[in-house]
């Protein structure tokens, strides 16, 4: 099994740690997995804003990178739903059959290496954050509006670290108002949502916030720092690989 | 305003029929192709409407549910809680209170303290009752009487919404009919739960035991 | 109502300048949401009964110009008169008519978002018609002179001191009373007399009955059912999209209707309107008014099955915070901003921006409308007819041709990366909304690009 590791270009840039992490935790479970040195970005940001015909370029190169792995794994949530949905209106042969061998980390962890057990520990209360497009667009967990069973994918992985303390939310899964573009074109809404998403955590007694998509977490790490919150946003790769909390900023 | 039709010879002459008609064109042409209805049996629960739930959700909604032996019962009740208030009922049951004077208008029952109709049915799941014109005497009857009390039997109580419409097509037509699920209420200001919006202040439920008739 | 060129980011922007009514305004409406919760996980079939609404829904687009006709006959056969408007003017020109014909100057009226969608009170008042909105939220935003901020709840963006000072004004309630209680209690006084004198109803409707050629309104306050039964006309007002298939199909209807709307198991009355009550005159208005142009966009033609339950609405973390009134539009919300477009896109071009498509909308949408990837499709379609402002479009091509180039793009990041470290005010201002509220986060010294190329690259 060959699997290309597709890295966000926010997440290249800014958090390189969790793409590291994210390597690493793959190369453990034993998977051969190659990062394709020319690949940027999956497309969205222009997309989710109106321009979907501007992210063709992004489509061209994705598939140019990628084609030829067994599986892709990303740890985004929103980027793997992108792919998976938008991927094949970009006008390329079978982008379709790409698009379904993309993953996100934690799902790819679950459904198709089934791991069932990891070695890490965290010693920390840790708040959960549902990512809306991993979550309500890739069902990595259970919605609170369906009447359905109660699961959740990133849940059981961060549950086989040891130590580990999970709280609960009082909103489970709401929205922490990121939403790409939106988080500068709506301002004002957007730093609301996400102040009172950080609030639900802290009021919880978290220590880190983490989460499968690094976007929600870097808009609501900005609004911790911004109040001299001690409390700190870990990706849920670098809790899988085995990352004690310790020297994270 | 498409006049034209209006003027035209031997054409209906209704204002309007220019929309009509261009209306109808636009959603022949515009209306996706058609597709099956669903079947909507799979939602009857098969069981028998239980007691226990529709009184218990009469409660929940701000209803009152008093199971009775007879008739009687129920006259003593109103004769003890309105006294000598204006209590009006078009029941031939209880024929010791008055009905509906002939030849009133609605607006003669303004003063109503307390309307008495019979039900058809009442849902389990929702605590609603089933009243038709044909009870009511006036159809304003159970909406303007300050309080309103229906009369259903043990025997007449259905599961859920999808009983209902099978019973609702096994009645005589009506010309006007409701579901009635609780006293007036409204939330409207700030979420607030306020009993008694425009319609009656309380609605009591008579859950006549069937066996006794 | 008041003419608006705001747009929702800054309408919502002013509506955070004041953060405990945002928290209020959230927690109110969270609450309904929760309601709502507490009375669907009660019924295990609920999904099937969404997938069923979804699908009946689904059968009356395909057939809709069957049961339009069917409908009309059947009410005619009832003794109802249809009326058919081909837009909003046509519609307050036939209410107009009809209430001239009756020789009526003042009439009462249920809560209808289809009037309020066709200007109807304003249009009234110009032609010397007094209308009175006989729902209590209605009625309340009608005194202070506002449009309806939720399509179920009317006036959840108003505090009850300030309802209290409206009706001391309007009502005579003494100064400083603010009890819901009290409050209710005057508007019922005042009510029971409108409702006693005025002579024309007009009510919306809920659904109407292809099969029968019945109409259902639900209401919770009775007004509708006070206003239609003391009046001697009886207008209702309806979208071509309210119809249903049979009435048996109610029974699926009724069921998913106020539990996604307040978390109710029913509404207080849902009534069957089928005749003119003896002596009474019954109109139907069948409004177009947009919705055959929807119908005809294969994308957003499912926004024609929504039955009005503001589920949406309450679920939707921007709607909270950012109340009704920030998306100018009769309907507010996700569904308002999938439909607004529709009516005029130069207008409504902002509304399927304000959202983060979190998707929480379309999950509680009881008809299942795929409310958010409509909001994401109103995008394109709203980019392609050169509605974006000039300076997103630049930008946007601008970092689509950046992406495009693994080059560039890397290249750009080291600059941003640098930037960030060594000249901090160049981002760090306040021209970058980010850094508004938020910080940024710390540029690490490489990217992980580099760091693979050093440390995995043969």
């Amino acid at each position: 099994m060959r699997v290309g590791l597709f890295i966000p270009c926010y997440v290249d840039q800014f958090y390189p740690k969790v793409a590291i992490a994210t390597l690493e935790l793959l190369e453990k479970l034993g998977v051969e997995v190659v990062y394709p040195l020319n690949q940027t970005c999956c497309g969205q940001p222009m997309a989710n804003s109106g321009f979907q015909s501007l992210s063709k370029g992004c489509s061209d190169l994705f598939i140019k990178n990628f084609n030829e792995f067994d599986y892709i794994v990303s740890p985004s949530g929103s980027c793997v739903l992108y792919l998976r949905e938008h991927l094949s209106e970009t006008g390329h042969h079978h982008p379709d059959y790409l698009g379904s061998r993309v993953y996100e980390l934690s799902s790819f962890l679950t459904d198709v290496l089934q791991v069932k057990n990891l070695t890490g520990s965290f010693p920390h209360k840790v708040g959960m954050h549902q990512s809306c497009h991993g979550q309500r667009g890739l069902h990595l967990s259970s919605m609170s509006e369906l009447v359905a069973p109660v699961f959740s994918k990133p849940g059981k992985l961060l549950n086989m670290i040891k130590d580990i303390e999970l709280i609960a939310l009082s909103r489970v899964d709401e929205c922490c108002g990121f939403g790409g573009t939106f988080c500068v074109t709506e301002e004002a809404v957007s730093v609301k949502m996400g102040k009172d998403r950080v609030a639900d955590h802290l009021l919880q007694g978290a220590e880190y916030i983490t989460g499968v998509d690094m976007s929600c977490l870097m808009h609501m790490e900005g609004i911790l720092k911004r109040q001299g919150s001690k409390v700190k946003i870990i990706h849920i790769a670098e809790i899988l690989n085995g990352d004690t909390g310790e020297g994270n900023n | 305003m498409t006049e034209d039709i209006v003027n035209q010879p031997g054409k209906v002459s209704l204002r309007g029929a220019g929309a009509r008609d261009k209306i109808l064109a636009a959603v022949a042409q515009n209306q996706p192709p058609q597709t099956e209805l669903p079947d909507i049996g799979i939602f009857r629960t098969g069981a028998p409407g239980s007691v226990e739930q529709f009184v218990q959700v009469l409660t929940n909604i701000g209803a009152k549910a008093i199971q009775v032996k007879s008739w009687n019962e129920i006259a003593s009740f109103i004769t003890g809680n309105y006294g000598t208030a204006r209590v009006v009922t078009p029941i031939a049951e209880l024929a010791n209170f008055k009905n509906i004077p002939e030849n009133s208008t609605p607006h003669d029952l303004y003063d109503v303290e307390l309307a008495v109709v019979k039900a058809h049915f009442g849902v389990a799941e929702n605590g609603a009752v089933w009243v038709t014109e044909d009870n009511m005497g006036l159809r304003v009857l159970p909406f303007i009487a300050q309080h309103l009390a229906v009369v259903i039997d043990s025997g007449e109580i259905v599961p859920t919404m999808a009983e209902a419409y099978d019973r609702i097509s096994r009645l005589p037509a009506y010309g006007f009919a409701v579901f009635i699920a609780g006293p007036s209420k409204t939330a409207d200001i700030e979420q607030s739960l306020v009993i008694g919006a425009h319609g009656p202040r309380s609605a009591t439920v008579f859950i006549i035991d069937q066996r006794a008739r | 109502m008041k003419v608006t060129t705001k747009e929702h980011a800054e309408l919502a922007g002013d509506f955070n300048g004041d953060e405990d009514r945002v928290n209020w305004h959230d927690e109110t409406l969270w609450w309904v949401r929760q309601k709502r919760d507490k009375v669907v996980h009660q019924l295990p079939e609920w999904e099937e009964l969404r997938n069923a609404a979804s699908a009946i829904k689904d059968n009356v687009l395909g057939n809709l110009h069957g049961y339009l006709q069917q409908f009309e006959a059947k009410a005619q056969a009832n003794g109802i008169t249809v009326h058919w408007a081909a837009n909003a003017a046509e519609h307050n020109q036939i209410v107009h008519r009809l209430l001239n014909e009756h020789q009526v100057t003042r009439m009462v009226k249920s809560k209808s978002m289809l009037t309020e969608e066709c200007g109807l009170n304003e249009y009234l008042h110009e032609h010397g018609i007094e209308v009175i909105d006989s729902d209590l939220g209605e009625r309340i935003v009608q005194l202070a002179k506002e449009p309806p901020s939720h399509i179920v709840l009317p006036c959840i963006h108003k505090k009850k001191e300030e309802i209290g000072e409206l009706f001391h004004q309007y009502l005579g309630t003494p100064l400083d009373v603010s009890d819901p209680q009290v409050l209710t209690e005057a508007a019922r006084g005042h009510l029971r007399e409108i409702f006693i004198t005025r002579k024309a109803a007009l009510t919306g409707v809920n659904f109407a009955v292809a099969e029968t050629g019945e109409f259902v309104v639900c209401t919770n306050e009775g007004n509708a059912d006070m206003g239609a039964h003391l009046a001697d006309i009886h207008i209702a007002s309806m979208g071509i999209e309210k119809l249903i298939p049979e009435k048996k199909h109610l029974g699926i209807f009724l069921r998913l209707l106020t539990r996604s709307a307040t978390g109710q198991p029913i509404t207080t009355y849902s009534s069957h309107f089928k005749t003119p009550r003896k002596g009474q005159a019954m109109h139907i208005i069948l409004v177009d008014n947009g919705r055959t142009i929807q119908l005809g966009r294969e994308d957003f033609r499912n926004s024609l099955k929504c039955i009005r339950c503001g589920a949406c609405m309450n679920t939707c973390p921007v709607y909270r915070r950012s109340g009704g009134h920030s998306y100018h539009n009769a309907v507010a919300g996700p569904i308002g901003s999938i439909l607004a477009p529709n009516l005029d896109m130069e207008k409504y071009k902002d509304l399927p921006f304000a959202s983060t498509l979190c998707g929480s909308c379309s999950n509680v949408c009881p008809v299942k409308i795929d409310i958010h990837d409509q909001l994401y499709k109103w995008r394109q379609v709203l980019v392609k007819k050169g509605l974006a402002p000039t300076g997103k479009i630049v930008g946007m091509k601008i970092m689509g041709a950046a992406l495009s180039w693994p080059a560039i793009y890397r290249i750009a990041g080291k600059v941003g990366r640098w930037t960030l470290k060594h000249a901090p005010f160049a981002v760090n201002n306040s021209f970058n909304p980010w850094y508004k509220q938020r910080e940024m986060p710390v540029p690490p010294g490489e990217s992980f690009g580099e760091w693979y190329k050093k440390n995995r690259t043969p």
